[in-house]
């Protein structure tokens, strides 16, 4: 079937609909976000309109510079923890039996219809010295005596990557399945290993959809502000936590816009980073 | 009746069956109440279903006012919702219970409609400090509820109660504590100040402020916790994972109550007090029933009720209440409170939090 090129402004028809969802619902609200964060804070209440820069030099000090970088590093980390459980295990999925497939499939569609404070309160007792995991190692007598596991920062990123993993098999699940098997077949008959086989041939042909994946997680990881807050201590609050203090508490709307503009700002910065190294790496 | 009235279903049902005639004599009572309404915000959880089970009901059959009670956070998102829906012309809710410095934030906006308080005769009955007003005298708000904040403990981990907020500096507390994670709901430079300056006016100058902020650092090894959700804290308080900490007096009360191992402790420096005031929002239509509204809640009879049923503090003057020298313990106490300074965390808000969130996250 050959593809036309709209010839009629009546052809652009269909585009209509989600361009009026994605201007009410994104562009709107983004370019309110950004306006606030040039208004005016006025301490005692609200924001008066205005276009003053306070908001974001506010923002310009070590102490935030500090909460950015833990929070991208937070991301990051899950993103690659995440990538590195899901990649083998949706290939070894994708060969398994069909029944497999769709159970494995629906047990982790579930965990999505776990809401975030569910999730971290429930690694937040798994975590505890009164009821949690380490209680049956002290059953088993691998431990001496129960201990509190949270808050810290492996509880944080164990929360995050328990959450993301879901997100990140379901978007490598069907680049995996399309996979042509007659690559690894041919790795194999020239005397591979499997393992051999699944890093040499399999990671390589889906670099792009690692990259992808990557940086889907690491997005998703970065809007994350409840299982800092449950499950770490003030020291592993990301930077979200912070703009929910601003907007919710102390309801300075327009430095928490202007925060959440520059997360925006660096978050894109980074992904168009990471493409221009991918571009770079295919055309080398 | 009520019951049928408090969910849409029920209502567009009963009142299905009337058009059918089924029921004509309920007809007139569905209409009446639904002419006399008013929404009415007080916290999620505990609070309003103990108001929802032992004070709405009641109203509304002495004045024939139906109350929809509205679940509101706490913390300031209540205020930040009530404004924009305000500049929308809406009123999530017509009457609200608010916090102190969420009075002060709405009075800078206007937010809070002036209250008649010919029409709120009861209100004479407040102790002075509970009738919130504006710089130039309108009132802004009428006491509705007051709460401690004190300390409290896992009776299994801590035999002996505590008797000083000094306990937070303990060396021997390490990572035992659960501290309300915000400057303007923890109170703690005030505890601070009241416990090692000698009182609350040690935090007029900036000097002294910091000086605060320098002592209370001191905790920071001693905090397991810093909270902004109570359920988070209440849950390892009462499995004894978090084993002291501050919290609110009434809950823990009723924790202790339900055979939960905590304890609430009025320190010798005095326990936090805090308090709610009724205001109503300028975008609401139900003035006249707001007014009857809060006359209602500022009853003697009433708060003495709620000080037995919800255990809050009343804000009545103590000799207008037949509540027994064991019931007023138990909701409040005769050591004299920090009272927190409330200017400040509208005169110098961003400073303070500024400094707060070094402290405790740097």
């Amino acid at each position: 079937m050959r593809r036309e090129a709209p010839q009629k402004f009546t052809d652009y028809g269909p585009l209509f609909f989600p361009a009026g969802m994605l201007i009410v619902f994104f562009v709107v609200p983004f370019a309110t976000m950004i306006a606030v964060s040039f208004f005016r804070r006025d301490p005692s209440g609200f924001y008066t309109p205005d276009f003053v820069f306070d908001n974001y030099a506010r923002f310009l000090s070590l102490f935030f510079g500090k909460v950015l970088g833990f929070s991208l590093f937070l991301a990051v980390t899950v993103a690659i923890c995440c990538v590195v459980l899901a990649v083998p295990f949706t290939y070894l999925l994708s060969r398994a039996k069909r029944r497999t497939q769709v159970l494995w499939l629906v047990a982790l569609l579930s965990i999505l219809s776990l809401s975030e404070v569910i999730i971290g309160f429930a690694w937040s007792t798994l975590f505890s010295r009164t009821a949690g995991i380490t209680n049956l190692l002290v059953m088993l007598d691998i431990m001496n005596e129960a201990v509190a596991l949270n808050p810290s920062f492996g509880a944080v990123l164990t929360a995050m990557t328990y959450q993301a993993l879901p997100y990140t098999v379901l978007v490598l699940y069907p680049a995996l399945v399309r996979l042509d098997p007659t690559l690894t077949e041919a790795a194999r008959t020239l005397g591979a290993s499997p393992i051999k086989s699944f890093f040499t041939v399999v990671v390589p042909a889906l670099r792009n959809t690692i990259v992808a994946t990557l940086i889907m997680v690491f997005i998703f990881a970065l809007g994350s502000y409840l299982l800092p807050q449950i499950l770490g201590r003030p020291q592993h609050w990301t930077l979200s936590v912070l703009i929910t203090d601003q907007a919710i508490y102390q309801s300075n709307m327009p430095f928490a816009a202007a925060m959440a503009v520059f997360l925006v700002l660096v978050t894109l910065g980074l992904v168009a980073l990471t493409v221009i190294a991918g571009r770079k790496g295919e055309a080398a | 009746m009520r019951d049928i009235l408090k969910t849409n279903v029920s209502r567009r049902a009963v009142l299905g069956a009337g058009v059918a005639g089924a029921s004509l004599l309920a007809m007139p009572a569905v209409l009446r109440a639904q002419d006399k309404s008013l929404k009415v915000g007080v916290y999620g959880g505990y609070f309003k279903d103990s108001f929802d089970k032992n004070i709405f009901a009641e109203f509304t059959k002495q004045t024939g006012i139906a109350v929809e009670s509205v679940a509101e956070p706490t913390g300031e998102a209540w205020l930040v919702q009530l404004e924009q829906a305000a500049k929308a012309g809406l009123a999530p809710a017509d009457v609200s219970m608010m916090s102190q410095v969420a009075m002060l934030k709405g009075q800078s906006t206007e937010l809070w409609a002036p209250l008649d308080t010919a029409k709120i005769p009861n209100a004479s009955n407040l102790i002075d400090h509970f009738v919130n007003k504006y710089p130039d005298g309108r009132v802004a708000g009428i006491g509705a509820v007051a709460w401690y904040i004190t300390l409290v403990t896992n009776t299994d981990v801590f035999k002996e109660a505590p008797t000083s907020w000094t306990a937070l500096w303990d060396p021997a507390n390490a990572d035992k504590l659960g501290l309300l994670a915000l400057v303007s709901n923890s109170f703690l430079l005030e505890v601070t100040a009241k416990t090692h300056f000698g009182g609350t006016n040690a935090l007029d100058t900036e000097e002294g402020l910091l000086k605060a902020f320098e002592k209370l650092a001191e905790v920071k090894p001693n905090v397991r916790l810093w909270y902004r959700d109570e359920a988070q804290f209440e849950q390892s308080l009462k499995s004894g994972e978090i084993p002291m900490g501050q919290y609110y007096h009434d809950v823990t009360g009723l924790a202790a109550k339900d055979g939960q191992p905590v304890r609430s402790t009025f320190p010798k420096e005095g326990g936090i007090m805090d308090s709610g005031c009724w205001a109503l929002s300028r975008a609401s239509q139900k003035v006249e029933e707001a007014h009857t509204f809060i006359n209602y809640m500022s009853q003697p009879a009433i708060q003495a009720l709620l000080s037995r049923k919800v255990g809050t503090a009343p804000t009545v003057k103590r000799d207008l209440l037949d509540l027994t020298a064991e019931e007023f313990a138990a909701v409040s106490s005769d050591i004299d409170p920090i009272i927190p300074r409330y200017d400040l965390y509208t005169s110098k808000a961003d400073w303070l939090n500024q400094k707060w969130t070094e402290m405790i996250a740097g």
